[in-house]
């Protein structure tokens, strides 16, 4: 009898658990991953005040995304931001997203052309996986009095600059040096043979450079307070880093460089176990309006794929892309086609290889 | 005296702030002499030991060792070694290891160092336990070890700290024979300090008597005992009835109960208060008055109770007239060996007997 | 009244099967299962040793791995060094109030979390940092100093972060040695070192095995400290792991690489209290 209490008392709790864990996460919070000040303060606000639904968001980047959905087979979150390109492998290997439903998706606030190119990138057997939300490029931050012969990605290994230069170990590094050693990585995306042989040159060119390099930055505060210091003088990362730099010191600017900037385009996708769908196409809705797209814009110091609301861009930050992308620079810009599988395992080998040799 | 003493303190003194701890002890020890400390605790003999070892440096005066001056000699450098109060062995050794650390320390080469270990422990009888853990020994086992360590390096003088404290009784007896033996085998001069005035007594060649951080007399064990110096002597060597009195007379007191004793004097002729002293075996007891005619001191009284100990067996009297109580060793082969309490019996000491102390 | 104590055993034994079985049994298995897979195509995965294969023939990842065991043991033998005197002071010489405050003291560190105590060492041996503008000032160097970012910013890191779990254990064991050993030592006529080596060290040797398994242990298995204080130059091995996890999609391959790093510190410990002639089951009763 006894022990009948207790049992009964043991399940009693945890059913307990179970409502009060179901209950917590209910339709009205739309969990988000996404990239950090994508989604400022003000505007969560502004949409919970118009639609009821609370915004939990947690801060990552495109690794951590795909990780993290990976471990769940996609749950834990209701939207995700990651980039164009890195949608359809991870979608073949670990089927972590669901197809859009783009009838809910108030397609005529985005720039046509973009919505277009993401849309072509992310389509995995004939359904659509995403559609833009920001877009920006790396490149070079340059410290002009510091570095002022630095044009492209390359003359980062140059003279002068030993324990000055800071990169990060992650794709765009190679794909960067494979455009200005005058290769193009994109073309061989279909030959895995072919793309292996250029990684290697790329590999071998970055560990003859890595006696310049002062340390391999992976989050921007060590970056930016190395930039602001004066410790390093050039790095490549992302185009707003530099403006927010240029901002506060004009020594420092964001250069397009020689070979071609790397256009990235941050997407909305929704993970495959989300439960929120609807709060979720509401999200994209409401991000895609004009002036909320401008708010979200100037905190992230980058453009959106919403249209028009460039127009309503403030103007330090449009005068600093000017500067950095002449038209010929904007011509040159290197659009990320999606990556295919097992593309990354050959470049996997080369970025350890490369943090691990010694200079 | 032709030959240098061994030891010889002069005006030694040691303080702790205020409190004087050893005050102005000069003795000597004599090579190959039994030397004890006598004292109750706090009696400043454990300091006194460990300014000779080394472990404390006198205030003032100077401790020499076969002439030469101690002073600004580091413990390790000392012709002196100690057997701790508790032992001290090396709990991470076995007992030959434990024997061999100092000769090791000495740079004894490996061969002959065996060899005197083995010789060593032989001696006290402890050979076949060379590879023994010391946590598997007996308490005499651990003792005869403890004074093997220090014996195998030949030390001018060895120190003893109340080494037989921690042991049960039958096992103290037998090692105080032990010790005796030892020391007269190895004719090291041996300072052996305690509070028990038994070990003292049975071992000692000389004995010092320690009081408040004073030699209160140096003397043999027959000397202390016949003729104590000091009321704390005579009090704290052997057995003894102690009362509180009057001076009726030079060598004549008053009992605070009013019976009167005569005794001897020691110090000057004195006035006003006193104690007096009377040993246990001192008292004549027998069953007739005429049986004791030939002593000073004659009373009568009652057997308050037998405390029988075998040989070692006393009656406690209360005196008919004069309110004093005493302990008389009873002899077990007398006339009064079946002797019950509530008897009449009729007991007194010679003046010769009783001691008279100044108070 | 038997089916009440058969009830209550039960219970009693629940929380360390439980805690045993899902956060340590559990895991380690899956990883394990995880660690046998290789990736045929998308979605697609077979039984197989691939993952174990490529940590020999790719010197790449043994090499990481080695250079992290090297200096693990450097670490653990300098925390050891730096930790025996001061555990010493505070078993032996400080007293009531003073051994306490003592403690706190070592303890105080660890009030703040490992990432803080990281980013601290980075703001003092930075090259615009406090110690670089004292050599400076002090005139002891010309110009501006870069200390870290190399072997030495990762070993003074991570020995501070070990120094903790080195001074309590040796605390411990030298509690219980009794003071009149080290005058023994001294009386039987040993020098400083005599006594140090011959009675004391043994004394602590519990207590130094305990902390060196400990310290070894975290600092082969530390990420924060050797991320961010490491040079361009050197891979500590749970780098290596993270980067199979989390940036490469390589779970199969970051669970080997996890494998190998329990097992072969594993092995190291055991090679280690070899050599230094202890039992694991003693050394743990004793401390």
């Amino acid at each position: 009898m006894k022990k009948r209490n207790i049992r009964l008392a043991l399940a009693g709790a945890v059913a307990a658990l179970c409502m009060g864990a179901g209950t917590g996460a209910n339709a009205q919070t739309l969990r988000l991953i996404t990239w950090a000040d994508y989604a400022p303060k003000e505007v969560i606000e502004q949409f919970t005040k118009e639609t009821g639904i609370a915004v939990e968001v947690t801060l990552s980047n495109n690794e951590e995304i795909i990780s993290k959905l990976r471990a769940t087979q996609g749950a834990g979150f209701d939207l995700a931001q990651p980039s164009q390109d890195r949608i359809l492998g991870p979608q073949q290997d670990f089927n972590i997203y669901k197809p859009l439903d783009m009838s809910k998706i108030k397609t005529e606030q985005f720039i046509a052309s973009m919505l277009d190119a993401t849309q072509k990138n992310t389509t995995v057997a004939g359904k659509v996986y995403a559609v833009p939300h920001i877009w920006g490029t790396d490149g070079l931050i340059v410290n002009s009095k510091l570095a002022p012969n630095v044009n492209d990605y390359a003359d980062l290994c140059g003279p002068g600059l030993e324990n000055k230069v800071s990169f990060r170990v992650r794709r765009p590094l190679l794909i960067a040096f494979a455009f200005s050693m005058g290769m193009d990585p994109f073309a061989s995306y279909g030959d895995k043979q072919a793309y292996a042989a250029m990684m290697d040159k790329v590999g071998a060119k970055l560990a003859s450079c890595k006696k310049n390099v002062k340390f391999f930055w992976e989050g921007k505060d060590p970056l930016l307070a190395g930039l602001r210091s004066g410790e390093l003088a050039a790095a490549i990362a992302w185009d707003t880093s530099g403006w927010k730099l240029n901002a506060e010191m004009p020594d420092i600017k964001f250069i397009a460089p020689k070979s071609g900037a790397l256009g990235w385009i941050d997407t909305f996708a929704i993970p495959a176990r989300g439960r929120a769908d609807d709060a979720a196409y509401a999200w994209i809705n409401f991000n895609m309006r004009r002036e909320i797209a401008a708010k979200v814009a100037a905190s992230a110091g980058n453009f959106t794929a919403s249209r028009g609301a460039d127009g309503l861009t403030k103007g330090k930050l449009k005068q600093q892309f000017l500067e950095s992308f002449p038209q010929k620079a904007m011509d040159n810009i290197k659009w990320y086609p999606a990556v295919p599988a097992g593309i990354e395992d050959i470049e996997g080998k080369v970025l350890d290889r490369l943090k691990a040799a010694s200079s | 005296m032709a030959e240098i003493a061994d030891l010889s303190l002069a005006r030694v003194t040691k303080r702790f702030g205020a409190h004087v701890a050893v005050d102005a002890v000069d003795f000597s020890a004599a090579r190959g002499a039994f030397f004890s400390i006598l004292g109750p605790s706090g009696c400043g003999k454990t300091t006194l030991m460990r300014m000779i070892a080394g472990f404390e440096m006198p205030s003032e005066g100077d401790i020499a060792i076969r002439g030469a001056s101690m002073a600004g000699v580091p413990a390790n450098r000392r012709p002196v070694n100690m057997v701790f109060q508790n032992l001290a062995l090396f709990p991470t050794m076995t007992v030959g290891e434990n024997v061999a650390y100092g000769l090791d320390c000495r740079g004894v080469a490996r061969g002959e160092r065996e060899a005197r270990v083995r010789r060593i422990l032989g001696r006290v009888g402890l050979a076949d336990f060379i590879d023994r853990r010391v946590t598997q020994l007996s308490g005499g086992q651990r003792q005869r070890v403890a004074i093997a360590r220090c014996l195998v390096l030949e030390p001018t003088i060895l120190l003893l700290d109340e080494p037989l404290g921690a042991l049960d009784l039958k096992l103290r007896e037998h090692m105080k024979i032990e010790l005796k033996r030892l020391q007269a085998d190895f004719n090291t001069t041996f300072v052996y300090i305690t509070h028990d005035q038994s070990e003292a007594l049975v071992m000692s060649d000389q004995v010092a008597v320690m009081n408040r951080g004073r030699f209160e007399q140096v003397g043999s064990p027959r000397e202390l005992y016949r003729d104590p110096a000091s009321a704390f002597v005579a009090g704290f060597v052997g057995d003894a009835n102690r009362w509180p009195a009057e001076f009726e007379a030079p060598n004549r007191v008053r009992l605070s109960g009013g019976a009167t004793v005569a005794g001897r004097r020691f110090g000057p002729p004195s006035a006003g208060p006193a104690t007096c002293f009377v040993r246990p075996e001192s008292v004549a007891l027998a069953p007739s008055a005429e049986a004791l005619s030939a002593l000073e001191n004659r009373y009568s009284g009652k057997v308050v109770s037998v405390l029988f100990d075998g040989a070692n067996s006393t009656l406690l009297v209360r005196a008919d007239a004069g309110g004093f109580e005493l302990r008389a060793t009873l002899p077990q082969t007398g006339a009064l060996a079946g002797v019950e309490k509530g008897a009449a019996v009729h007991f007194g000491w010679s003046a010769e007997a009783a001691r008279i102390f100044a108070a | 009244m038997m089916r009440a104590r058969g009830l209550a055993f039960w219970l009693l034994l629940l929380p360390p099967v439980l805690w045993l079985g899902l956060l340590l049994i559990v895991p380690h298995v899956e990883i394990a299962i995880l660690s046998f897979s290789e990736r045929v195509g998308p979605r697609l995965y077979r039984f197989g040793f691939a993952n174990y294969l490529a940590f020999l023939t790719e010197p790449l990842y043994w090499r990481t791995f080695a250079r992290t065991a090297v200096m693990s043991i450097a670490v653990t033998a300098i925390t050891l060094v730096v930790a025996f005197p001061v555990a010493f002071y505070i078993a032996k010489a400080a007293r009531g109030v003073s051994k306490a405050v003592l403690f706190l003291l070592c303890l105080l560190p660890f009030w703040a979390s490992e990432l803080v105590r990281t980013l601290g060492w980075m703001i003092l041996l930075r090259e615009t940092g406090l110690v670089s503008a004292l050599l400076q000032a002090t005139g002891l160097s010309a110009g501006p100093v870069e200390l870290l970012y190399n072997d030495g910013a990762v070993i003074v890191g991570l020995v501070y972060g070990g120094l903790l779990f080195m001074v309590v254990p040796l605390v411990n064991a030298l509690d219980s040695l009794d003071f009149s050993l080290i005058e023994a030592g001294f009386d039987l006529g040993g020098s400083r070192i005599d006594v140090l080596r011959r009675v004391v060290i043994p004394h602590a040797m519990p207590g130094i095995v305990a902390g060196s398994i400990v310290v070894f242990m975290l600092t082969a298995g530390n990420f924060v400290t050797a991320a961010l204080l490491g040079g361009k130059n050197g891979l500590w091995f749970t780098e290596q792991i993270y980067a199979q996890f989390i940036v490469r999609f390589n779970w199969p391959q970051g669970a080997a690489f996890g494998l190998l790093l329990l097992l072969l510190s594993s092995a190291i410990v055991w090679i280690g209290l070899k050599l230094t002639g202890q039992g694991f089951g003693e050394t743990m009763r004793r401390s």
